[in-house]
């Protein structure tokens, strides 16, 4: 979740191309930004890549932003649509638009059922199972992956996900469970390894 | 989670729909309900159920752990043509 600056920003300033509130929303929003494009490309440079295009094109276009959704929410759509540009640059096939799948209701069955759910925090919570975590994150599909980052970790609502995406709610609530559902597999997995077998 | 034997009202995959909404707790009491009784006789729902929950505990413990370096903040305000207003960070 982004924090609040101390004062809110001026959409006003904004528009009329005050530098200065320009400034300021940069300093607000870049750690978000940055972030959801390191997590989507798991690359530095392309992460910075993503990063300065979104400000570039916020810089660009925030005379006519009439404000229909959060400054927030459009720069997210800003940055997933670059994130997903230089994606679909490295393959072409990739496309995160609604298709079949979202009306298909069939979910993948779950298949691990270790029950790893009363483990202490500090046992549960450690370096290598966030690693484990990145790792299933990245293994995601894109269309789930960007879903998962702008709602569960970004902390967008289900509304406004849908909103930075061009996605209906239904779909943005059927990728995120998918996408939950993939990454409590994958940590199942992980963690059946390492719970002593029972005697 | 997919026994053939199973008569809950609330079969296995009618619950994994729902469970979204469940782990926000965006269902109404009555299907909230429906949900706990049916867990209360399947064992491998139970499980799905809590380690879900316990799945997005993991990530929400390490979602903002990610720092932005100070050369890419930097080199981000030089891009906007906005180094001048670049504050220095403690």
């Amino acid at each position: 979740m982004i924090d609040q600056a101390e004062q809110p920003l001026s959409l006003e300033a904004l528009r009329a191309g005050d530098r200065a509130e320009f400034a300021r929303m940069v300093e607000t929003y870049y750690t978000p930004i940055y972030r959801l494009a390191l997590k989507m490309l798991a690359h530095e440079q392309d992460a910075e890549d993503v990063l300065q295009n979104t400000f570039l094109k916020a810089l660009q276009h925030i005379g006519a932003f009439e404000g229909r959704s959060s400054l927030s929410t459009w720069l997210y759509r800003i940055a997933a649509n670059e994130a997903l540009m230089l994606l679909r640059r490295k393959r072409p096939e990739l496309s995160i638009d609604e298709s079949a799948d979202e009306t298909d209701d069939t979910l993948p069955l779950p298949e691990q059922f270790t029950d790893w759910c009363c483990l202490p925090e500090k046992e549960f919570v450690t370096t290598e199972a966030k690693k484990q975590l990145d790792r299933a994150i990245q293994e995601l599909p894109e269309k789930l992956r960007i879903v998962f980052l702008l709602r569960d970790i970004e902390g967008l609502s289900i509304k406004e996900t849908g909103e930075a995406l061009n996605l209906t709610e239904t779909a943005v609530k059927t990728r995120l469970l998918r996408a939950r559902l993939a990454l409590r597999e994958h940590l199942s997995a992980y963690f059946t390894e390492r719970l002593p077998s029972e005697p | 989670m997919s026994k053939p034997e199973h008569t809950h009202d609330l079969s296995c995959k009618q619950l994994l729909a729902s469970i979204g909404d469940y782990v926000e707790g965006g269902l109404s009491p009555d299907l909230c309900q429906e949900i706990e009784r049916h867990m209360a006789g399947c064992e491998h729902c139970r499980v799905v159920v809590d380690t879900l929950n316990k799945t997005i505990i993991l990530y929400h413990a390490s979602a903002h752990e990610a720092e932005v370096p100070t050369d890419v903040r930097g080199r981000l305000f030089q891009v906007l043509k906005l180094d001048d207003l670049l504050e220095k960070k403690p």
